[in-house]
């Protein structure tokens, strides 16, 4: 190490590692992975959005919880916002995620197509 | 580097390790290899989270779950359970009293233990592994020294110092930037800076919980102290009882070594600096910094008189600092969050934050972090949670063998230097021992002076035969042989030993019997003209005896007597005790069942 610059990139390159022992993110993206969630592919998911979350420095953590009870809509991606907003997005697969991500907590726009009212309504009990 | 997505903190602080966290962190590695996850979950060893009452403790990120309490057994339950299916294992969770909310997943500023401190110098400890030096970077470790290299010359760092009101955490509160200042202002080129991690006061152990959590803080403190003095050697004593620390500053050392961060040239600023480890045999005259200058010289560690002082001639005859390790955590925030930052916090004339040990009758025994000016009754009862099985509070002893009691009229005392010192006790390092209704203050004065007794170096008389005879005092006193002369004579031998003594040591040894004196004479003439302990600890005071009318006459207290001093007839003759033979052992009323045996 020579400078204070090799110290900083030393820096950003660890911070990834302990940064989500921080807390104080926009966004908590929480994924369903009880047993009902894993059979319907919640891991992937999971790993998708961890993965993506990483690479593009996108301001949420991502963790998980257990059954909430809708099972047939499993995968299921709930998304929390600092305002106590929240939208729940179901049969999310791996690349459903990356899209959430991005619009979602990238751009800040909803993805109304995936979320549960429109699956929903789809089923024809709205 | 894998992306984890969700990092596992074992506490592997030492009171954790003593409760087996050590073979908890090897169990979730190879439960999480089991299941597949060692990809995805980061198993990591933190420093002490300072809830050392609810260890061992495990943390899940980014979930912020506490689970206390951990055994090995509960690990593949929290991965099958709480990693694999993300159900949090809520029985293992933090229990609700502890929690501000009954909210299930929480913050950890949520915890009611964590809600009041202020965590500076604690800041890493419990959420970096202390064995690698990337975490540390990461929480902007090394900035600091980097800054001041790079950017300042070193007069402005003492400026800095002295500017942000640190005082020297050890506990005589001496100003830290004048003390650099003055070792900085003594002529030659071969200086030498300290870290005193000889924490010795029974029930303190927040230096070693900050070696042991965050080992770098300390290295770049001295590395900036080494800078601002001229020095380009630094010795850490530490005494050997302490093996977690001194592997962990092992480990500490060499990482900044291979990145640069201690040796030659550092940051290309031209600036060299080492070093090196010096183990104490944990002798506690050797916290005293004239004997520890003796004792890292490789001679009998016994303190010379002051002046001349040790910034003027300390270690090999040349100018040295020496610095507490609560003091050097503190450093690297300082220059970077500035000094007006750290002055902002705290009292008049103590600025900053505290880091306590709390011990003794309390409920959440652990470490806690405070502003100055926070008052006892909050550390006692807001964080600490009162003290257990709803007993009263009687004192609590703040400052080890050097310090003193304070007592519920004290509670609401903002803590600062000054404040405690005109309360009659000190701030000392940070040992806060709190006592309740069963504590015997006579008794507490004695095993203070059974310490001192044993500690004392022997190099001056008022300390070496002054305290034995204060022992032999008090000795007879908890013993029903006291006489009402012998508190006046051993206060006067007090305030001799205190005006007479060569160091700190012998000077501050007579406080605890002062301060016990001062607040608690009854309880002093209780045991002298009554001959009775009204605590119930002096054995000598205590006499056993059997209620009749509750005695069931079951012979449960007979059986178990180990001398045979209780006779009756079962079923017909209720049983008495022979107080010639009792030997006061407490079988007799712990055996019954009726509550029939009484203790005066």
């Amino acid at each position: 190490m020579k400078s204070l610059e090799d110290l900083k990139k030393m820096r950003e390159a660890a911070l990834k590692k302990v940064e989500m022992r921080e807390g104080g993110k926009d966004y908590r993206v929480v994924v369903g992975m009880a047993t009902c969630g894993i059979a319907a592919g919640a891991r992937p998911v999971l790993n998708r959005l961890v993965e993506e979350t990483a690479n593009n420095d996108y301001n949420c953590v991502v963790t998980q919880t257990g059954c909430i009870g809708m099972c047939v809509y499993e995968p299921i991606v709930e998304v929390f916002g600092k305002e106590g907003d929240h939208t729940t997005y179901v049969h999310v697969d791996p690349e459903k995620a990356a899209r959430i991500l991005k619009e979602h907590i990238g751009e800040g726009k909803v993805i109304e197509e995936y979320t549960v009212e429109a699956a929903r309504k789809e089923n024809g009990n709205a | 580097m894998p992306n984890y997505r969700t990092n596992i903190l074992c506490c592997a602080g030492t009171g954790c390790t003593a409760s087996s966290s050590a073979l908890i962190f090897d169990r979730f590695n190879e439960v999480l290899k089991e299941y597949g996850l060692d990809n995805e979950v980061n198993v990591v060893k933190t420093g002490c989270f300072g809830l050392c009452q609810k260890g061992p403790i495990v943390a899940v990120y980014p979930d912020q779950v506490f689970y206390s309490h951990v055994k090995v057994e509960d690990v593949d339950r929290i991965v099958a359970e709480h990693i694999y299916k993300g159900r949090v294992v809520t029985d293992l969770q933090l229990s609700d009293e502890d929690l501000k909310t009954h909210e299930k997943i929480l913050d950890i500023n949520k915890i009611k233990f964590y809600e009041k401190q202020k965590r500076i110098a604690l800041r890493n400890c419990g959420k970096i592994n202390p064995e690698d030096i990337s975490e540390y970077i990461a929480m902007d470790g090394y900035a600091a020294l980097g800054t001041v290299l790079t950017t300042m010359q070193p007069q402005e760092v003492i400026d800095t110092v002295k500017a942000s009101g640190l005082r020297g955490r050890g506990g005589a509160g001496f100003p830290t930037g004048v003390k650099w200042q003055f070792q900085k202002d003594q002529p030659g080129d071969e200086k030498y800076v300290i870290c005193n991690a000889d924490e010795g006061d029974p029930g303190a152990f927040m230096d070693r919980s900050i070696l042991e959590g965050d080992p770098h803080a300390i290295l770049e403190g001295m590395a900036i102290m080494g800078y601002a003095v001229g020095a380009h050697k630094g010795y850490i004593y530490i005494r050997a009882e302490y093996p977690i620390a001194v592997q962990r500053l092992n480990i500490a050392i060499r990482q900044a070594h291979e990145y640069g961060l201690l040796g030659d040239n550092i940051f290309e600023s031209g600036f060299n600096f080492d070093i090196e480890l010096r183990l104490g045999a944990g002798a506690f005259v050797c916290g005293e910094e004239t004997a520890l200058i003796s004792s890292i010289e490789g001679k009998r560690g016994m303190p010379n008189p002051k002046p001349p002082f040790p910034a003027v001639s300390g270690v090999w005859g040349k100018p040295t600092s020496i610095n507490n390790v609560e003091t050097l955590a503190n450093i690297a925030q300082i220059i970077l969050n500035g000094a007006e930052w750290y002055a902002s916090m705290g009292t008049e004339k103590s600025k900053g934050t505290k880091v306590f040990a709390l011990g003794g009758k309390i409920k959440n025994t652990g470490l806690v972090e405070i502003p100055m000016g926070t008052t006892l009754r909050e550390i006692i009862y807001e964080i600490g949670g009162g003290c257990p099985d709803n007993k009263a509070f009687k004192a609590v002893q703040t400052g080890g063998p050097s310090g003193g009691c304070l007592t519920e009229k004290e509670l609401d005392t903002p803590i600062d230097y000054d404040n405690l010192i005109a309360a009659g006790s000190m701030m000392g390092s940070g040992g806060m021992i709190v006592m309740d209704e069963d504590n015997c203050m006579v008794d507490i004065a004695k095993f203070y002076m059974e310490f001192i007794c044993d500690e004392s170096c022997g190099k001056c008389s008022p300390c070496r035969i002054g305290t034995k005879r204060l022992l032999e005092m008090l000795t007879k006193i908890t013993e029903g042989e006291g006489t009402l002369e012998m508190l006046d004579e051993m206060e006067q031998l007090c305030y001799e030993i205190r005006d007479t003594a060569l160091c700190g040591l012998g000077q501050t040894a007579p406080n605890p019997i002062l301060s016990t004196l001062s607040h608690f004479r009854d309880e002093y003439i209780a045991h002298i003209v009554d001959k009775k302990c009204p605590a119930g600890v002096c054995k000598k005071l205590l006499t056993y005896s059997i209620d009749p009318d509750k005695c069931r006459k079951c012979s449960m207290c007979a059986r178990n007597c180990p001398v045979d001093a209780i006779t009756g007839v079962p079923g017909k003759e209720p049983y008495v005790i022979d107080t010639d033979k009792c030997i006061k052992c407490g079988t007799c009323i712990t055996s019954c069942r009726f509550g029939a045996v009484e203790r005066k």
